[in-house]
Formats: structure tokens, sequence, C-alpha cells
């Protein structure tokens, strides 16, 4: 199974949606893509919700802390939410939530940033 | 009851998920957990593209071998490359260390390799190639193994 991904954009909040399994194979176009959106638009913020994503390695934490780094060096924040407990033990085990938010859904994620219609 | 399945492949990066995917099939002889699975495949899938990033530097013509063994108690699963080997093991198992920050590594391969595998031996040497052996019991077994 690949990767989907889906971008959509609300004010200066960059939605990121994964549907299937993110790898090594899978990380290189991923990074392609969401920074081509990220210099496109002007967003501050990112929303990474990730219901859809069935498997992770480290790979994906590379590409996921890539971005971060991005955004934050801007001023921006990274929320992740709808993690599943199969990819939140890798968050868990390389301490990505000190310095991520996670909560449990994209309407608390816009509403944290804000941007809840 | 003991089991054996041998793969050889090249250091092609769409054969992460072949290779993960085939080994978890072949370990479901063992009614493994859904946690079991995911931690196998979790740990075949960073032990292959270490072997093509680190071992093969991402060219596809190298050959990739993986052994997998299982009997009443667990698993024993063997990844081999004959890249170009890790200089410094200790530094390379480091959580966090990775050789290649700007390919955006993460640095965390081996550290989930120890932390889902019961046991992790890594034997290389520069030009030769990288071997790493890693053992599971599988909790179903657990009880009958003392």
């Amino acid at each position: 199974m690949s990767l989907t991904v889906d971008f959509a954009r609300k004010k200066d909040v960059l939605l990121v949606r994964l549907v299937g399994e993110l790898d090594h194979h899978e990380a290189e176009n991923l990074k392609k893509e969401w920074q081509a959106i990220l210099n496109m638009h002007n967003v501050q913020n990112v929303i990474l919700n990730l219901q859809g994503l069935s498997f992770m390695d480290s790979s994906g934490l590379g590409v996921i802390l890539g971005r971060y780094k991005e955004i934050n060096a801007i001023g921006g924040e990274m929320v992740i939410c709808s993690i599943s407990p199969e990819v939140k033990r890798l968050f868990d085990l390389s301490g990505m939530f000190k310095i991520m938010k996670l909560v449990d859904n994209e309407e608390f994620a816009l509403e944290m940033l804000g941007v809840a219609s | 009851m003991k089991n054996q399945m041998n793969l050889e492949f090249l250091s092609v990066s769409q054969n992460e998920s072949f290779a993960r995917v085939t080994v978890a099939a072949f370990v479901s002889q063992l009614d493994p957990t859904m946690e079991e699975l995911t931690e196998i495949k979790t740990v075949v899938s960073e032990a292959v593209t270490n072997a093509i990033i680190h071992g093969y530097h991402e060219k596809q013509d190298g050959k990739i071998f993986i052994s997998c063994t299982i009997d009443d108690g667990g698993m024993e699963l063997i990844i081999q490359d004959h890249g170009l080997g890790i200089k410094d093991i200790e530094e390379a198992r480091e959580p966090l260390f990775t050789s290649k920050p700007e390919l955006e590594r993460s640095g965390m391969g081996f550290t989930i390799m120890e932390n889902f595998m019961d046991k992790v031996d890594v034997i290389s040497s520069p030009d030769q190639g990288t071997t790493v052996r890693l053992t599971k019991h599988l909790s179903k077994n657990k009880a009958y193994c003392n």
C-alpha cells in the first residue's frame, strides 16, 4: 500500500492528511510535495492528520521533523492529530511531542490554532 | 516446529514495503498479535532502509538478503547487505545519531530495532557489508519458553 497525501489550506494553516504507509520510499516524494506547498503559500502553521496512516517508520519521523524545523524557523507550530497507538509509539520514542502538540482530532487542532469555523 | 525462508532482492526503495509485508506474512504462521506484527514490519523496514541508504548509498544494484527462521519460541531475522559497512557500530546505534542529516534521517533506526525486538546484533566491517541479527520471542509462546 502506498501513500496518499491530501493538502488543504485554512487561512494561515496548512492541513496535511496522510493515508497509507510512510517509509523511506514514500518520504522522498512527500518531502518534495510538502516543501513546494509551504513555499507557494503563506502558511504559518501545520496540522498533520494521521488518521489514515497505517504504517510509519523512522523515515517518516525524519520528514516530519524536517518540515517542523522549517515551520518553527518562521515562528509557526505543528499540531499532530488522530494518531494511531502504533504510530504514536514512534513519536514517543523519539521525543517528538516535546516540540509538537498532540490533539485528538482535526477540529481540536483547528480550534487550537484559532481557525475553527 | 521450525520453519525458514530466504529472500534476496535489489536495493530499490520500492522493496522496503515488499520486504516488510513478506516477512510479516511468513511470521503470521506463529499467530502473533497485531502489535507484534507491527513491530516486526517496522524493524524490517528500518534495517532494509539502512542497507539501501547507508550500505549502498541509494545505488539500486546492490543485493539485500533476508533470512527468517521461526520456531515455537519466536523468530530470528537476519538482514544482510554487501555494501560499505559501518565504521563505528557503537556510534551508529546511539539514539538520534545519523551520518546523513542532510537527507533528513531521524537517527532512530537502531533505537527502534532495539525497542521492538529482544536482541539486536550488528556485525559490520568497512567495504564488507553489514549483517543485522534480530531475535524476538512472541507473546503467545512466551509462557512455554520458561
